[in-house]
C-alpha cells in the first residue's frame, strides 16, 4: 500500500515538468504554433533558475530569471513562425540546439564547473510545503499515508502544475481570449476578418507556452534538484509534447498522459535490476520508450484518432 | 513570391546568414570575456593549420555529408526527416550485427561491404517506418521521426548493454573488429604512394560520402524517379494528378533517406572507432538539419556546408584547449544560429534584397 | 424600421489607387453607394474587385484616394476599422470555424467581456430577433462544419448583422448555390435593403445584377469604366463595358459526327469520408468526334467525377468501361494507366493540379509524361529533349513567352492553361476529360481553347466538358448532362436545349422525375429563371468574358 502510494508520489514528482511543458505545448498548438521547442526552453528555464539562484541566494529571483530566458527563447520562436513566417519546426530545432549549446556557455563562462552550477542550498531552492495536520493524519490508515505522503509535502512549482489544468481549460474554454486563441488554431481568416489581430493573438499563445516551460524548468533545477546539469531536462520536454499528442490537445486527458508517463518512469526507476516473474528482468531503456511507442501507436490510428488542430503549423498569410 | 537571381539565393544569402551567426555568436563570446577574434583565429587554425587538422576537419564533414544528404533528399519530397539521429544509431547496431558474427571467418573487405549494406539497410528501415505511417495511417512524419529517435537510443542502450556488449567490462559498447575489416585510413593509403600525410580518422568513407552526394545529384534531378520525386515533393496533388504513387515513392524516399543517414555509421563504427559505442552519433543527425538547410537541400551545397560544419567542429575542439572560458559548446551555438537565420528566418532576409536598388527585382 | 433619407453617399470613395509592385491593381476608382440600395459591382477576373472591397474591409490599405462612410472621412486600416464604421462583409470563402457552433461563430469578434457567459446568452438572443427579423432561421447550436453551405451563408451574413452592420459587402456570393438557393438568397437581400441596409454586391454574373441589384458600377482592368442604373441598362452593354469590346456570342461549333463509344461510366458511385454519398450512380457515355458538356453548380461531384475517370480515386461500385479494359473498385486504375489507354486529362485546378508552379515550363511540359520518351531515354531525364518537348507545345498552342525554361508560375493564367491542354492534346488523346477549361483564363485565350477542342473532337476524340459556366457549356457541348448533388438529372442534345429547364435540373428537378426534388435540403420552390431571361442567355458567351 504505501509502496503504492510512493509510485504514485514520485509519479507526480516526474509527471511535474511534463504538466507544465504539455499545457505550454497545448496553449501554442490551440493557438496553430507547433511546438518542438519545449525541451529548449525548459533547458533554458532550468539554467537560468539555478544560476540566479546561486548567484542571488534567491530561488524566487532564479524563478523569475527562468521565466524570463523561456520567454525570450518563446518570443523569438513567435518572431521566427508569427513575423516572419518561418517553419515551425525548424524554428523549434533551432531553439533546442540553441538551449543546448548557450547554457553550457554561459554556465561555463559564469562557474567553471564544466556547465553545471553549484549545488543549491536551501534557500535557494523551493523546499517541501507541508500541509497541516500531517503528523496528526500519518497514524489513520490509507488516507493518513495519501494526505502525507502523496498530497502534502511537494514544492510549489508541483501545485502549480497541477492548478494550471483547470486554469488552461478556464481560459480556452471560458474566455473570449480563448475562443480567439482556439479559433485563430482552427481557421485563423475567421478571427482576423473579425478585426482580431492574429500576430497578437499567437505571440500571447507563445509567451503564456514560455512562461510555463520557465515555470517547469525552475522546478528542475531549484525544487526537484538542486542546481543545474547539463542537458537535464533530458528529453522531458520531447515527452511532454508526447503526452500532448497523446491527450489530444484537452488539458484534463493531456494531465492524464503525463501522469501515466511519470507513473511509468517511476515504475522503471524501481524495476531497475529487479526481476519480474515471467518475464525475467526487463530493461529500463525499453520501459523508459514506451511513451514514445504508444504516441506513435496513436498518431498511426492504432488506437484512435488524434485530430490536430487545423491551422496547425501553418502561418497566417492573408489571402488575395 | 519575390525571386531573387541564383547568385543572391544561393550565394549572398548563405554567406550573410553564416555572417549573423558568427556575429551573434561573436558577441556572446565578447560578453563572456573573451577576445572573438582570437576565438576565431583559434577555429580556423584547429580546423585547416595545426598538424592532422585537415584531416579531422574532413572527418568529420564526412558525418555531416551522409547526414546532411538524408535530410536533403527527404526535403526534396517535402518530408521532415528529423529522425536522422535515429537512423545513424540504427546503422551503428547494423554493423555491429554483421561485423561481430562474422569478423572471424570471412576476409576484411567482404565484412566491410556487408557491414556498410548493414548500415544502410537498417538506417533505411528505421525511416521507412515513419515513412509508411505517415504515408498510409497518416501520421506526422516530424513527430514519429522524433519519437523514432527515442526509441532508437533505447534500443541502442539496451542492446550494447546487454547482448552486444564486450564480454568482462561494464561500459555500453561492443568489442573492437578485426584490423582488416575497418576501412582503411587516408593517411595510410597516401603513405603507399609516398606521400607524407598527418595521422587522422580520416578513410575511405569520405570518398563514399563525396560518391554519395554525386549519386544523389542524379538521382533527383537526372533521372525519371527524381522527376516524380520533386514533382512530389513541390505539390502533392499535381503529382497524384501525373500518376505518381505518392504513398509508395513516401516510404522509398524515407528509405533512401535513412539509408544515407546510417552510412554515417561507417565513417564513425567500420572507420574511426572499430567498435560500436554508445554515443558514437554525438548529435550528428540533427547537425544534418542545419547543413541540409545550409546547403539548400542540393547535394553541392551540402558538400559545402558539411565542409563548413566539419571546420567548426575541429576548430571548436580546439577551444577546449585555449580558453578557459569558451569551449565546444560554442559550436553548438552557431550551429542553433545558423538553423535559425537559414531555416526559421530564412523569409526575413529575402525582402531586404528585394528591395535594395540595382537588383532590378520586383514581384513575380 | 424605414429607409431614413441620407444625403450623403453610404459609401463614397473617389481616386482609390492601389498597387502591388508594377501591377496597379485599382487605378484611381471613384465610386459613390446610395444608401438603402442594393449596388453591384461586376467586371471580370482580375478587374480589381476584390482588391477594392479589400481596401474598404481593412484587408488592404489603399496608396492614394479617400474614403467617406455616411459622409465622413474615414481611415481604414484593419477589418476592426471597417466593423467599427458598420462595415460588414460576406467572403467568397467562408470565414467560419468549423468546429465551432453557429453561436460561438456569431460571437468571436463580438464576445461582449471577457468571459464568454454574458455574452452567449445575448448573442442568443440576438439571433432570435435577427432570425425574426430577416428570416434568418439557423440553430445556434449547430456545428457550423455540419451545416449545408446555404446555411453557413446565412451565418456569415448574422455575423455581420450582429456587428450592427449598415453595409454589407458580399463578394461573390452565389457561387455555391443553385438557382433556386440563389432565388430564396436574394429574397434575404432585398429584405435587408427594405430595412436601410446597404447592400454592395461583387460577381462576375451579369444575370444577378439585372435579378437584384439598384445600381451597378463596371470595373475593367482596375479602373472604374461605368456607374448605371440597372434599369437603364442591358445586359449586352455591360458585357461591351466589362469586355471593353463587342463580344462574340457563339463559338463555331460546326456539326459534330459522333462515332462509337470512347468511354463508358455505368452505375458510379461514391461517398466521401464522413459517409455522404457526393455520386449517385452516374452513367455517361463519352462518344467519338463529340463534346458532351457537364452542367452543374460547383461542387456536386463534378469533381469526384473526373477523379474517378482519369483513375485519381476508385469509385465504391460501378465500373468504367474503355474498350477491352474495365475499371473497378476491384480492378482500379491509375493515372499511368489511363494516360497509356489514350486518356487525356486538363484538371479543373490547373494551379494544384495540373501543372507544379515552381518547375520550368519544360518539365511541366512532360508532367505525367515523365515517363515516356519526350522527356530522356532509359531510367534517365534529358534536359534537351525536354526542352525539345516543350517548345513545340508552345509553338503549337501560341503559348507566351516561348521560353522552355521560365518558371512555370511566371506564365499568366491563360498561357498556363494553353501549356496544360497543349500537353494534353499532344499526347494523341481518344478521350480527353477538360474540367473548367477557361477559368481565369482572358478573352483571346478563351476563344482560341474554345477552337481548339472543336477542332480535336473533328478529329475524332471523345471530350467531356465540365464547367460550372453554363455559356460555356452551351457555347461548346453536342450533348448536354447536368449534375446535381452527385445525380445526373437529365441529358439532351445541345439543338434545342432550352436553359429555363437546364437550370430547374441544376437545381435537382430531374426531367423524368417530372419536378420531384433530389435532394430534401435544396428544394426547387420556383423555376430559376423566368423562360424569358433564359432567351438572351441561350445566345451563349455572354458573359464568357466574366468568368472565374
Amino acid at each position: 500500500m504505501l509502496d503504492l502510494v510512493l509510485m504514485l508520489d514520485s509519479a507526480l514528482r516526474l509527471g511535474t515538468p511534463l504538466i507544465l511543458c504539455a499545457m505550454a505545448g497545448l496553449v501554442s498548438e490551440r493557438a496553430g504554433i507547433i511546438d518542438i521547442g519545449l525541451e529548449g526552453k525548459l533547458l533554458a528555464g532550468a539554467f537560468a533558475a539555478a544560476a540566479v539562484a546561486s548567484l542571488t541566494g534567491s530561488a524566487w529571483a532564479g524563478l523569475g530569471a527562468a521565466l524570463l530566458a523561456s520567454m525570450l527563447m518563446a518570443l523569438l520562436h513567435g518572431f521566427a513562425c508569427i513575423t516572419h513566417r518561418g517553419e515551425q519546426i525548424i524554428s523549434g530545432v533551432a531553439i533546442n540546439i540553441l538551449a543546448s549549446g548557450l547554457t553550457v556557455v554561459v554556465g561555463i563562462a559564469l562557474f567553471r564547473q564544466g556547465g553545471q552550477t553549484p549545488g543549491l542550498g536551501s534557500g535557494e531552492r523551493f523546499g517541501p510545503i507541508t500541509f497541516p495536520g500531517v503528523e496528526a493524519m500519518r497514524e489513520i490508515p490509507v488516507l493518513g499515508p495519501i494526505y502525507a505522503e502523496l498530497i502534502s509535502g511537494h514544492t510549489l512549482p508541483v501545485y502549480l502544475a497541477l492548478a494550471t489544468v483547470p486554469l488552461v481549460t478556464w481560459l480556452l474554454w471560458r474566455t473570449r481570449f480563448g475562443l480567439r486563441l482556439r479559433a485563430a488554431g482552427e481557421m485563423p481568416a475567421a478571427v482576423d476578418s473579425a478585426g482580431v489581430s492574429v500576430p497578437w493573438l499567437r505571440y500571447r499563445a507563445v509567451l503564456i507556452a514560455g512562461l510555463l516551460c520557465g515555470l517547469a524548468g525552475a522546478y528542475l533545477s531549484t525544487a526537484h534538484g538542486a542546481g543545474f546539469v547539463r542537458e537535464m531536462s533530458a528529453g522531458k520536454g520531447y515527452i511532454a509534447l508526447a503526452a500532448m499528442i497523446m491527450g489530444r490537445w484537452r488539458p484534463w486527458t493531456v494531465l492524464a498522459a503525463c501522469l501515466l508517463f511519470g507513473f511509468l518512469e517511476a515504475g522503471a526507476a524501481r524495476l531497475q535490476g529487479t526481476a519480474l516473474p515471467v518475464i525475467g528482468e526487463v530493461p529500463v531503456e525499453l520501459v523508459l520508450v514506451i511513451p514514445y511507442i504508444a504516441t506513435v501507436a496513436l498518431l498511426a490510428g492504432f488506437f484512435g484518432r488524434a485530430e490536430p488542430p487545423k491551422a496547425l503549423g501553418t502561418p497566417y498569410v492573408k489571402e488575395r | 513570391m519575390t525571386r531573387l537571381p541564383a547568385w543572391v539565393e544561393f550565394g549572398v544569402i548563405p554567406a550573410v546568414n553564416i555572417a549573423l551567426a558568427f556575429l551573434v555568436a561573436g558577441v556572446v563570446v565578447a560578453l563572456v570575456g573573451e577576445d572573438p577574434v582570437a576565438a576565431l583565429t583559434v577555429m580556423v587554425q584547429g580546423a585547416f593549420v595545426f598538424e592532422g587538422a585537415l584531416g579531422y576537419t574532413l572527418y568529420y564533414a564526412t558525418n555531416f555529408i551522409f547526414t546532411g544528404l538524408a535530410v536533403a533528399l527527404a526535403f526534396q519530397a517535402r518530408l521532415f526527416n528529423i529522425g536522422a539521429e535515429g537512423q545513424a544509431m540504427l546503422g551503428g547496431i547494423g554493423i555491429a550485427l554483421v561485423f561481430l558474427p562474422l569478423d572471424a571467418f570471412l576476409p576484411g573487405p567482404l565484412v566491410a561491404l556487408l557491414a556498410i549494406a548493414g548500415a544502410a539497410a537498417l538506417g533505411a528501415l528505421w525511416a521507412a517506418v515513419p515513412g509508411w505511417l505517415q504515408a498510409y495511417r497518416g501520421s506526422h512524419i516530424v513527430i514519429t521521426t522524433i519519437m523514432f529517435n527515442f526509441i532508437a537510443a533505447g534500443l541502442l542502450v539496451s542492446l550494447l548493454s546487454g547482448p552486444l556488449i564486450r564480454a568482462g567490462q561494464p561500459s555500453p559498447e561492443t568489442r573492437e573488429m578485426e584490423p582488416g575489416a575497418r576501412l582503411t585510413a587516408l593517411h595510410d593509403i597516401a603513405g603507399v604512394f609516398g606521400v607524407e600525410m598527418a595521422q587522422s580518422p580520416l578513410t575511405l568513407a569520405f570518398p563514399l560520402a563525396l560518391l554519395a552526394a554525386f549519386g544523389i545529384w542524379v538521382l533527383v534531378w537526372r533521372t525519371r524517379w527524381g522527376f516524380a520525386l520533386r514533382a512530389l515533393g513541390q505539390s502533392q496533388p499535381a503529382a497524384v494528378y501525373a500518376g505518381i504513387p505518392a504513398a509508395r515513392m513516401t516510404v522509398a524516399v524515407m528509405a533512401l533517406s535513412g539509408a544515407l543517414a546510417g552510412l554515417m555509421a561507417v565513417n564513425e563504427v567500420l572507420g574511426a572507432q572499430g567498435r560500436t559505442v554508445l554515443g558514437f552519433t554525438a548529435g550528428y543527425g540533427f547537425t544534418g538539419i542545419a547543413v541540409a538547410l545550409m546547403g539548400r537541400a542540393h547535394p553541392v551545397g551540402v558538400v559545402l556546408a558539411a565542409l563548413l560544419f566539419g571546420a567548426l567542429y575541429q576548430g571548436g575542439a580546439e577551444l577546449d584547449f585555449e580558453f578557459a572560458t569558451i569551449t565546444r559548446e560554442m559550436v553548438l551555438l552557431i550551429q542553433g544560429l545558423i538553423i535559425l537565420f537559414s531555416g526559421a528566418l530564412s523569409l526575413m532576409l529575402v525582402p531586404l534584397f528585394a528591395r535594395a536598388p540595382g537588383l532590378g527585382l520586383g514581384r513575380r | 424600421m424605414t429607409t431614413q433619407r441620407n444625403p450623403h453617399p453610404a459609401v463614397h470613395l473617389s481616386g482609390i489607387t492601389k498597387r502591388f509592385g508594377p501591377v496597379t491593381a485599382n487605378d484611381a476608382v471613384d465610386l459613390d453607394v446610395a444608401p438603402g440600395t442594393i449596388h453591384g459591382i461586376i467586371g471580370e477576373n482580375g478587374a480589381g474587385k476584390s482588391t477594392l472591397v479589400s481596401i474598404l474591409y481593412g484587408f488592404y490599405e489603399a496608396d492614394e484616394g479617400r474614403i467617406e462612410i455616411d459622409g465622413k472621412e474615414a481611415r481604414i486600416a484593419t477589418s476592426a476599422d471597417a466593423i467599427d464604421l458598420g462595415i460588414g462583409m460576406v467572403h467568397q470563402h467562408f470565414m467560419l470555424v468549423p468546429v465551432f457552433s453557429v453561436l460561438e461563430n456569431v460571437m468571436l469578434g463580438a464576445e461582449g467581456g471577457f468571459t464568454l457567459k454574458a455574452g452567449r446568452a445575448e448573442t442568443r438572443a440576438e439571433l432570435d430577433r435577427l432570425a425574426e427579423t430577416y428570416g434568418l432561421d439557423v440553430p445556434p447550436d449547430a456545428l457550423v462544419g455540419d451545416l449545408p453551405v446555404g446555411l453557413q451563408q446565412r451565418v456569415e451574413i448574422l455575423k455581420a448583422l450582429r456587428r450592427g452592420a449598415r453595409i454589407l459587402i458580399l463578394d461573390e456570393p452565389t457561387g455555391v448555390l443553385t438557382p433556386a438557393e440563389t432565388d430564396r438568397f436574394f429574397e434575404i437581400l432585398r429584405g435587408l435593403r427594405d430595412r436601410g441596409v446597404t447592400v454592395l454586391l461583387i460577381t462576375h454574373k451579369l444575370r444577378e445584377i439585372m435579378a437584384v441589384c439598384d445600381r451597378v458600377s463596371v470595373m475593367r482592368q482596375g479602373r472604374m469604366v461605368a456607374h448605371r442604373a440597372v434599369a437603364e441598362t442591358s445586359r449586352e452593354e455591360l458585357a461591351n463595358l466589362m469586355v471593353g469590346r463587342e463580344v462574340r456570342l457563339e463559338a463555331d461549333r460546326g456539326t459534330a459526327t459522333p462515332g462509337a463509344a470512347a468511354l463508358e461510366a455505368r452505375g458510379l458511385n461514391l461517398s466521401d469520408a464522413r459517409g455522404v454519398r457526393v455520386l449517385s450512380d452516374v452513367n455517361l457515355t463519352l462518344r467519338a468526334g463529340e463534346i458532351l458538356g457537364l452542367a452543374g453548380v460547383s461542387g456536386n461531384g463534378q469533381s469526384e467525377l473526373l477523379d474517378i475517370l482519369s483513375g485519381i480515386r476508385a469509385p465504391d461500385s460501378g465500373s468504367i468501361v474503355m474498350g477491352n479494359r474495365q475499371i473497378s473498385r476491384e480492378q482500379p486504375a491509375n493515372p499511368a494507366e489511363m494516360r497509356r489507354l489514350h486518356l487525356a486529362h486538363v484538371p479543373e485546378d490547373r494551379h494544384r493540379r495540373g501543372m507544379v508552379l515552381p518547375f520550368e515550363a519544360r518539365e511541366n511540359a512532360v508532367l505525367g509524361y515523365h515517363d515516356g520518351p519526350a522527356a530522356g531515354a532509359g531510367r534517365f531525364l534529358s534536359p534537351a529533349a525536354m526542352g525539345k518537348h516543350c517548345a513545340t507545345l508552345m509553338e503549337d498552342f501560341d503559348v507566351r513567352p516561348a521560353n522552355p525554361r521560365l518558371r512555370s508560375a511566371g506564365f499568366s493564367g491563360g498561357n498556363q492553361q494553353k501549356l496544360v491542354m497543349a500537353r494534353e492534346v499532344a499526347a494523341a488523346p481518344k478521350v480527353l476529360l477538360v474540367g473548367q477549361p477557361t477559368r481565369g483564363v482572358d478573352i483571346g485565350g478563351i476563344e482560341y481553347i474554345h477552337a481548339r477542342l472543336i477542332a480535336l473532337r473533328d478529329q475524332g476524340c471523345a471530350i467531356l466538358v465540365v464547367s460550372v459556366e453554363l455559356d460555356e457549356i452551351m457555347a461548346l457541348s453536342d450533348r448536354i448532362a447536368v449534375i446535381n448533388q452527385g445525380r445526373i438529372t437529365g441529358e439532351m442534345p445541345r439543338d434545342g436545349a432550352d436553359i429555363g429547364e437546364i437550370g430547374l435540373m441544376m437545381a435537382g428537378v430531374s426531367k423524368a422525375a417530372g419536378g420531384a426534388p433530389a435532394g430534401a435540403e435544396r428544394p426547387a420552390t420556383a423555376p430559376t429563371h423566368p423562360p424569358g431571361a433564359g432567351g438572351p442567355l441561350g445566345a451563349g458567351g455572354q458573359d464568357a468574358g466574366a468568368r472565374e
